[in-house]
C-alpha cells in the first residue's frame, strides 16, 4: 500500500512522540561525548514541529509536508543537529518532489536523499561516529529491499533496524567529526547521540507505515 | 573592473556564535566601508551562544534588500557571508540552499577569518567589488594577499582589483613621501588609502606591497613618520600623486591630537 500525506503527518508526530520519550537519554548520551543538550534540542525541535503541522492545509501534499518539517527543525533545534536533519528532510522533500503516493522505490529514495544531505552538510562518513552511521546503512538496506520487490513498510522496517545496528555500532568508534572528535580514545563505549536520535526517526517512519488494523495482515 | 568608487551591489553577512562577536565585526567593518550593506546574525534567538537559523535569514534578506535598493540587481551583485565556527556554518549553507534560486546564484560562503576577512571584504565591497572579487578580498585576508612579488600567483587569484601591469620592470615614476598623522597608516585611514587606489586602474606598489590590497597595506605597519615609497609604471603617474596628497594631508587627522 503507498504511503502518502498521512503517513508522512503519523511519522512527524510520532517522533516528536518518540523523541520526547527519549530525551532524557539522549541528553545522557550527549553529557557523555559532547555538551548535554542533545535531547533538549530535539524534543523542543519536534514540538514545534507539530506545532507547525496544525497549520498546514488539509490537502497538503508530502513534499510540502516534509518541507515544513525542515524548516521548523532547522530553526528551532540548535546546534549542528538542526540544520543535519532539516537539509535531510529538506532533500527528502525534494526527492518526493511531486508525487502524492510514495511507493516501496520512492520510500528508499526519500531515505537516500536524507541520507546524502546529511553526508553534503556535515561532511561526514561512514565509521566517523555521527548520525551518518545511522543513516547510510538505513539507506542501503531500503535500497535493496525496495530492489528487491518488498512492501513499503517492509523497506521501512529494515531501514529501521539496519539504524538501530549501524547507531549501536557507534559505541567502539573514536569519534572524526563533531564535538565529540575532540574526546579521541575518550569517545570509545558511547553511543554517538545523534546516531542514536536517528534510529529513533527511522524507526517511527516504520511505526507509523503500519496501520494498527492491517498489522497482523501485513505480509513479511 | 566596472563601477570602481561606484556605490556598493555585494553586502556582507557576519554569522557568529555569539551576538556580540557578530556585531563587534559588523562595527568594525562599517568603519572601513560606510556605504556597503553589513548586517550581523550572531547568538540564538534569544541572544545566547550559539547560531539561529531565523537570524541568518533575517540578515541575509536585510542585506539583500539594501543591495537590490541600491539598483545592484546585475548578477555579480549579491551577498558575501562569513561564518565563524561548526554549526554557524551548517546554518549558513543551510539558510543559503532554501533562498530562492536568483538569491542562491548571487551569495556565497567565504572561507575566511571572521575578523580580518570582513574587513577585507567590506573595503572590496566598498570599491564596488563584485561577488567573486569580495569573496577573494575575504580568502585573501590570511596574509597571501597577491603582491608584485606574488605576480604568478596573482594571475591566477586575483586580488580586489589586481591588474598586473608588468610586475617585473622598474617602476617608472616612484615619489617618497611621509607620514604625518598621528596614529600612522591604521586602520581607517588605511581603508581610505586603499578606496582611493581603486578609483585607478594603474597597479601602485606601497613599501612593496599592492596599494588596493588593505591588509597588505596594514601589515606595513607604518607609524607617523615613516617615509612611504609610492611608485608605479608611466601611466599610475596621477594615481602615485593623488595618493601621496592623500598620505601628506594627514587623512584629515591633524586635528586629532
Amino acid at each position: 500500500m503507498a504511503l502518502g500525506s498521512e503517513w508522512v503527518l503519523a511519522w512527524a508526530r510520532e517522533s516528536a512522540r518518540s523523541v520526547d520519550e527519549q530525551r532524557t537519554q539522549l541528553g545522557e548520551l550527549d553529557r557523555a561525548i559532547g555538551d548535554g543538550d542533545h535531547g533538549e534540542n530535539m524534543g523542543r525541535g519536534f514540538s514545534a514541529v507539530v506545532a507547525a503541522l496544525d497549520s498546514l492545509e488539509a490537502d497538503a501534499t508530502p513534499r510540502e509536508i516534509l518541507r515544513v518539517i525542515a524548516t521548523t527543525l532547522i530553526s528551532s533545534v540548535g546546534g549542528a543537529a538542526g540544520p543535519l536533519y532539516g537539509t535531510a528532510f529538506l532533500r527528502a522533500a525534494d526527492a518526493v518532489g511531486d508525487r502524492t503516493e510514495l511507493d516501496a522505490t520512492a520510500i528508499a529514495e526519500l531515505i537516500a536523499a536524507a541520507r546524502d544531505g546529511i553526508v553534503d552538510r556535515g561532511r561526514a562518513g561512514v565509521g566517523d561516529k555521527t548520525m551518518v552511521d545511522a543513516w547510510a546503512p538505513a539507506a542501503d538496506a531500503a535500497a535493496a529491499a525496495a530492489q528487491a520487490g518488498d512492501s513499503e513498510a517492509t523497506v521501512l522496517a529494515v531501514a529501521a533496524a539496519a539504524a538501530e545496528a549501524g547507531a549501536a555500532a557507534t559505541e567502539p568508534l573514536v569519534a572524526r567529526k563533531g564535538r565529540a572528535s575532540y574526546l579521541g580514545d575518550r569517545a570509545i563505549g558511547h553511543r554517538d547521540p545523534g546516531a542514536q536520535s536517528s534510529a529513533l526517526i527511522l524507526g517511527t517512519a516504520a511505526a507509523a507505515a503500519v496501520d494498527p488494523a492491517d498489522e497482523s495482515a501485513e505480509n513479511h | 573592473m566596472a563601477g570602481a568608487g561606484s556605490t556598493p551591489r555585494v553586502g556582507i553577512v557576519i554569522v557568529s556564535h555569539s551576538a556580540l562577536i557578530a556585531a563587534g565585526v559588523v562595527e568594525l567593518a562599517r568603519q572601513m566601508a560606510p556605504n556597503t550593506p553589513l548586517a550581523a546574525a550572531g547568538g540564538t534567538d534569544d541572544g545566547s551562544l550559539g547560531t539561529s537559523f531565523n537570524r541568518v535569514n533575517a540578515a541575509l534578506a536585510s542585506v539583500f534588500a539594501a543591495v537590490d535598493a541600491g539598483g545592484a540587481t546585475d548578477a555579480d551583485s549579491g551577498v558575501v557571508v562569513l561564518c565563524d565556527l561548526g554549526s554557524a556554518v551548517l546554518i549558513a549553507q543551510t539558510a543559503l540552499e532554501l533562498l530562492d534560486a536568483d538569491r542562491r546564484a548571487r551569495v556565497v560562503i567565504a572561507d575566511a577569518p571572521v575578523v580580518e576577512g570582513a574587513v577585507a571584504a567590506a573595503v572590496a565591497a566598498e570599491i564596488g567589488g563584485d561577488v567573486n572579487a569580495v569573496r577573494t578580498a575575504a580568502e585573501f585576508s590570511r596574509g597571501n594577499a597577491p603582491t608584485a612579488e606574488a605576480g604568478a600567483a596573482a594571475s591566477v587569484q586575483p586580488s580586489v582589483a589586481a591588474k598586473v601591469t608588468g610586475a617585473a620592470e622598474p617602476p617608472a615614476y616612484v615619489r617618497t613621501v611621509t607620514l604625518i598623522n598621528r596614529d600612522g597608516l591604521h586602520a581607517r585611514p588605511a581603508a581610505d588609502f586603499v578606496r582611493l587606489a581603486a578609483t585607478f586602474p594603474a597597479r601602485v606598489m606601497v613599501n612593496g606591497k599592492d596599494a588596493k590590497s588593505l591588509l597588505g597595506i596594514m601589515s606595513l605597519g607604518l607609524l607617523r613618520g615613516a617615509r612611504v615609497e609610492l611608485s608605479a609604471q608611466s601611466d599610475g603617474a596621477e594615481a602615485v600623486d593623488a595618493l601621496a596628497r592623500l598620505i601628506e594631508s594627514g587623512f584629515g587627522e591633524e586635528s586629532a591630537l
